[in-house]
């Protein structure tokens, strides 16, 4: 057993997870590939948004999985960091955005 | 990882690493405890790598290069004219082309067109009828003792195939050097000017990449509609087909490798990625590779790392050509070529599924 949080070994064993729940997790990998094929969108965008969603829900095994993936699927530094850019926009927006209920009601409220 | 390592061949820092078999013994030591390639091979059904029909025949005229990328497989720089062929070498080359079906003639180096014969042995090929491919790091082009070389090679229908490992400049000089990508596009945009890269047969321009880093080469199909779209985008090129080719842990990205502590990784990555059914494709298979010294060798990693080819009659070297024998070897494997067969393939006619 791993004596810290996150240890990177457990990337590699993610696919263990099955064992408590065979079917479940046959199931989850299952769309998690069909997810990740290219579709109406190529395997490099999907790649992008994966890794800006990766920073959104702070995963550290999905950033070092994604930031992989992007370069194999042709992303080059400055792309990936502009993706990165969408996540903190998007979180740092919806931080302000919420500031108008804030506004609401000390609108309200105040004098 | 960034680390600054000397932009210099490995030969000329007397290296270890410049010696093949620390390189072997480094990939060995690197890859202990797994499945040799030999075994992985076994288990998917290829109990011996067998020849196809040969196809290519690929010509390594020597190590000289106007460059010194950090990836280079071959150890080439401007400080490699200790490996050159010499004519009589090139006319033996074109005898034992003449013993095959090839149809196709690679020539490769080093940066070939700074070779003295290069004109004459893609003027030989050419007049055989055989398709010429030159393998080309665009900058080359530039150089004022080139100067019309582009037009020669559209004369002669040669087929350029052109490093270039990204569409943008940052990957592009992190692993060719500060200024490479500038070169290249004017170079490309030479190229389009006399006919190259426009979808005519007769001027083909291919591109070639290779990652700048220890993972693998982008799908090539969904890559090359997005560099077509880049390139003509923000500069007006145009090219008519991409080739993603993985870096081969040997030479000088073997060195990177170990120096950024990539290595052990890289190499399970590689093993990890074993794909049965890019292993048809792989170029040893169709090519018969020639060193500037006139050896034999299943591909142009084998010749780097002094694996000569072994046929039933022993070691041939070009002057002791012979066909028949020659396809009745079994192909040299070692750990290295976990690369070409990791992912989609790989191999210098790009992915191989």
């Amino acid at each position: 057993m791993s004596d810290h949080y996150y240890a990177p070994e457990h990337l590699k064993a993610f696919g263990s997870i099955s064992e408590g729940a065979p079917e479940l997790g046959k199931k989850f990998f299952e769309y998690y590939s069909a997810v990740f094929a290219p579709g109406a969108l190529t395997e490099r965008e999907k790649a992008l948004i994966a890794l800006a969603v990766a920073h959104t829900v702070q995963c550290p095994y999905c950033i070092d999985a994604y930031t992989t993936e992007s370069l194999q699927k042709g992303a080059d530094l400055e792309q990936m960091t502009e993706a990165v850019h969408v996540a903190c926009a998007i979180r740092g927006g919806a931080s302000l955005v919420h500031g108008m209920q804030m506004k609401e009601h000390a609108e309200k409220v105040g004098m | 990882m960034t680390i600054s390592l000397p932009a210099s061949t490995l030969s000329s820092r007397r290296a270890p690493l410049a010696d093949p078999r620390e390189q072997l013994a480094r990939l060995e030591a690197s890859t202990a405890g797994r499945a040799s390639f030999q075994e992985t091979l076994r288990a998917a059904g290829w109990p011996d790598l067998t020849p196809a029909s040969l196809e290519i025949f690929q010509i390594n005229l020597g190590k000289l290069c106007n460059m010194t990328c950090r990836h280079c497989h071959v150890d080439a720089g401007p400080d490699r004219s200790d490996a050159m062929m010499t004519r009589e070498m090139v006319d033996a080359c074109l005898r034992a082309l003449d013993q095959t079906p090839a149809h196709t003639v690679d020539i490769t180096g080093g940066a070939p067109e700074l070779h003295p014969e290069f004109r004459y042995l893609a003027d030989a090929a050419h007049a055989r009828g055989k398709h010429v491919i030159d393998r080309c790091n665009l900058s080359v082009l530039l150089l004022p003792r080139n100067a019309g070389l582009a037009e020669w090679l559209a004369d002669r229908e040669v087929e350029v195939v052109a490093s270039l490992p990204h569409y943008r400049q940052r990957s592009t000089d992190a692993q060719r050097g500060d200024g490479a990508f500038e070169k290249s596009i004017a170079a490309l945009r030479l190229l389009n000017t006399v006919g190259y890269g426009h979808g005519n047969p007769r001027r083909i321009l291919s591109l070639m990449t290779n990652p700048a880093g220890a993972f693998l080469a982008a799908p090539q199909s969904s890559a090359e509609s997005e560099w077509k779209t880049a390139l003509h985008r923000d500069f007006g090129i145009t090219f008519d087909r991409l080739l993603a080719l993985n870096n081969m842990p040997i030479s000088r990205f073997l060195e990177w490798l170990i120096e950024s502590d990539n290595l052990d990784s890289y190499m399970s990555r590689l093993i990890d990625g074993f794909n049965p059914v890019a292993v048809s494709g792989v170029m040893c298979r169709n090519t018969l590779s020639v060193s500037w010294d006139g050896r034999l060798f299943d591909c142009d990693f084998n010749q780097m790392l002094d694996l000569d080819a072994e046929t039933a009659v022993g070691t041939m070297t070009i002057e002791s050509f012979d066909f028949e024998q020659w396809q009745k070897r079994s192909v040299v494997t070692r750990t290295h070529c976990f690369g070409c067969t990791a992912g989609a393939g790989s191999s210098c006619g790009g992915s191989t599924t």
